[in-house]
């Protein structure tokens, strides 16, 4: 059995759900690809998964309301242990990078990381990742019986809906009590698409000037194009901006169709969180910016004259 | 109460990444500690010295090379040093046998590790030793105090950030954010030179790496590099357009 540990949040399903079915399936190995369902009232959200795989196993628990790694990891062993699984797929999230690893050492199993493909032959799982603040793409193998991955956001295409609606099981777990007391959460929940599920992300830098200049050209290109809002960490350090729109080694890692970076020099560590987009844009008043070496298209000029010239041109289209 | 450290050493962020042969170049570049490593030093100096802890201990697994960010933490102001001598590439599960192992040896009540690693982009390292030592982990942690043997703190997950509670012993995963590390000042960095660096072998801890690196290569995307003269904004606007719309395609 693959197990697929499935994404979700507010009441659906993550589109990194999809990808990591797609995922399973590139392995071409015996056994059902099975999702599992971890959460408090995800009945809809099993449905949803029931589209795309040959068994849903779902754990709809109270207790399981607010992810712990913890929790999340005792879950994910022990379904995974008793289907006899050896291959459990878990987003390249944050929190799938985070409990990840405590499954792969529970079930004595590998783990390979933030996988951009996937191949399996005979008795070895082969992978490839990138490396080295994505400069590198590094080829991995592992003969381990039992591979817990982690797949990286928008590196599959989304896997289609089956026409079936795959059987539910209800699954009975033993859950560690939760150590870790959450005493304050601070949401950034935006009205806006997210930055892993946006085809086009407008990104600022420095270079937009100051907080107001943020929120006029960036967010307003963003609500132009349908984009979602991306932030260089200087912005963030300066709290121009909240942490969860950073972009880069430290920040999210992203991979949209078109990539507009606005005010951005490019420092090595906001590309690795953005040079495996399709496109990039960039528009920017220095024309040595490292950022226009990897530009598919670079405006030379002042971000506070072309981008509300553009915003203009867009809304007539 | 004893910190333990992690230390990576990992390519310097503005060095060009080499490969030869199918592996990264590592030997004639320029290699410098880990900036989430950086963070890590810095907290526990700053607990020390707040009186919450009273020994920082850093440790680092790989050739003798390593023993150079061992001496910047030590300089820094960690008490002493351990490396594992190791040549092997060895993947962070198999790293953290070898952290678990040591924190049991030094009765370490708190690990502090990178969050996003420079070298394997990995963030395995810090949960991994959680899960070998039985322990809890606060992950991506970018405020950290500790008050009679609790962990308070902020940290980052996927959709914002989290304040927590949490009892010792504890591993956490450093986050930009954390703090300011300082710079080894020339009289500590003397001071360094007399501390204790101790080392170990691998072959104490039996790890076996899991994954084999079969090949690297620097994949460059082929960009168009298209350069666009903004002196006049609204025919810079309207060509903007139109790449997006037949190019990029992210619009009707």
């Amino acid at each position: 059995m693959i197990l697929v540990v499935a994404e979700h949040a507010n009441g659906r399903l993550s589109k990194s759900t999809a990808e990591m079915v797609a995922a399973a399936t590139t392995l071409k190995r015996e056994g059902p690809i099975a999702a599992l369902v971890l959460g408090s009232g995800v009945n809809a959200i099993a449905n949803e998964a029931a589209q795309m795989v040959e068994q849903v196993l779902v754990a709809d628990r109270p207790e399981l309301a607010e992810y712990d790694a913890e929790l999340w990891a005792a879950a994910v062993c022990q379904i995974a242990s008793e289907g006899g699984a050896h291959t459990v797929l878990i987003s390249g999230s944050r929190g799938g990078r985070e409990f990840s690893p405590r499954v792969a050492v529970k079930l004595g199993a590998a783990l390979l990381e933030d996988v951009i493909q996937l191949r399996h032959n005979e008795e070895a799982t082969t992978a490839e990742r990138y490396t080295y603040l994505s400069r590198v793409t590094e080829k991995i193998e592992t003969k381990s019986p039992v591979v817990v991955i982690t797949v990286k956001p928008g590196a599959f295409p989304a896997a289609a809906p089956t026409g079936k609606s795959a059987e539910q099981f209800d699954v009975d777990l033993e859950l560690p009590a939760r150590r870790i007391q959450v005493t304050g959460r601070l949401k950034e929940k935006g009205t806006r698409i997210s930055l892993s599920e946006a085809d086009a992300v407008v990104s600022g830098g420095r270079g937009v000037g100051n907080s107001e200049g943020f929120t006029k050209l960036v967010e307003g290109l963003a609500d132009q194009l349908g984009a979602a809002v991306g932030a260089t960490r200087a912005l963030v350090d300066a709290g121009w901006r909240p942490y969860s729109e950073q972009v880069g080694q430290t920040g999210k890692t992203v991979q949209p169709k078109a990539y507009i970076a606005l005010g951005i020099s490019g420092a090595v560590q906001h590309l690795s969180g953005m040079n495996k987009s399709q496109y990039i844009v960039a528009i920017n008043k220095d024309p040595d910016a490292p950022i226009f070496k990897i530009a598919d298209c670079g405006v030379v000029g002042d971000v506070g004259q072309i981008v509300p010239a553009l915003i203009e041109e867009l809304k007539k289209t | 109460m004893r910190i333990l450290i992690v230390l990576r050493q990992v390519l310097d962020a503005e060095e060009t990444v080499r490969v030869k042969n199918g592996v990264v170049d590592l030997e004639s570049s320029k290699l410098v500690m880990d900036a989430m490593d950086e963070y890590g030093v810095e907290q526990a100096i700053r607990l020390r010295e707040g009186g919450a802890a009273e020994e920082v201990v850093v440790l680092a697994i790989g050739s003798e090379r390593v023993q150079d960010a061992l001496r910047t933490a030590l300089a820094m102001g960690a008490d002493r040093a351990i490396h594992v001598v190791s040549a092997e590439m060895l993947d962070p599960l198999a790293v953290s046998k070898v952290v678990a192992q040591t924190a049991q040896e030094e009765k370490i009540e708190l690990i502090l590790t990178g969050g996003q690693q420079a070298d394997w982009d990995s963030h395995a390292l810090g949960p991994a030793t959680a899960e070998r030592l039985g322990w809890p982990q606060a992950t991506w942690t970018s405020a950290l105090e500790i008050q009679n043997g609790v962990a308070i703190g902020k940290h980052d997950g996927d959709e914002g950030s989290e304040s927590f509670r949490v009892s010792l012993p504890l591993v956490v995963t450093t986050q930009q954010g954390l703090n300011e590390p300082r710079y080894p000042t020339v009289p500590n960095i003397m001071k360094a030179r007399k501390k204790e660096l101790r080392q170990e072998t691998l072959d104490r801890y039996q790890v076996a790496p899991t994954i084999r690196v079969l090949s690297a290569e620097i994949q460059v995307k082929t960009r168009m590099r298209k350069i666009i003269d903004g002196k006049d904004a609204s025919s810079a606007a309207a060509q903007l357009v139109e790449f997006l719309r037949n190019e990029a395609r992210v619009i009707a």
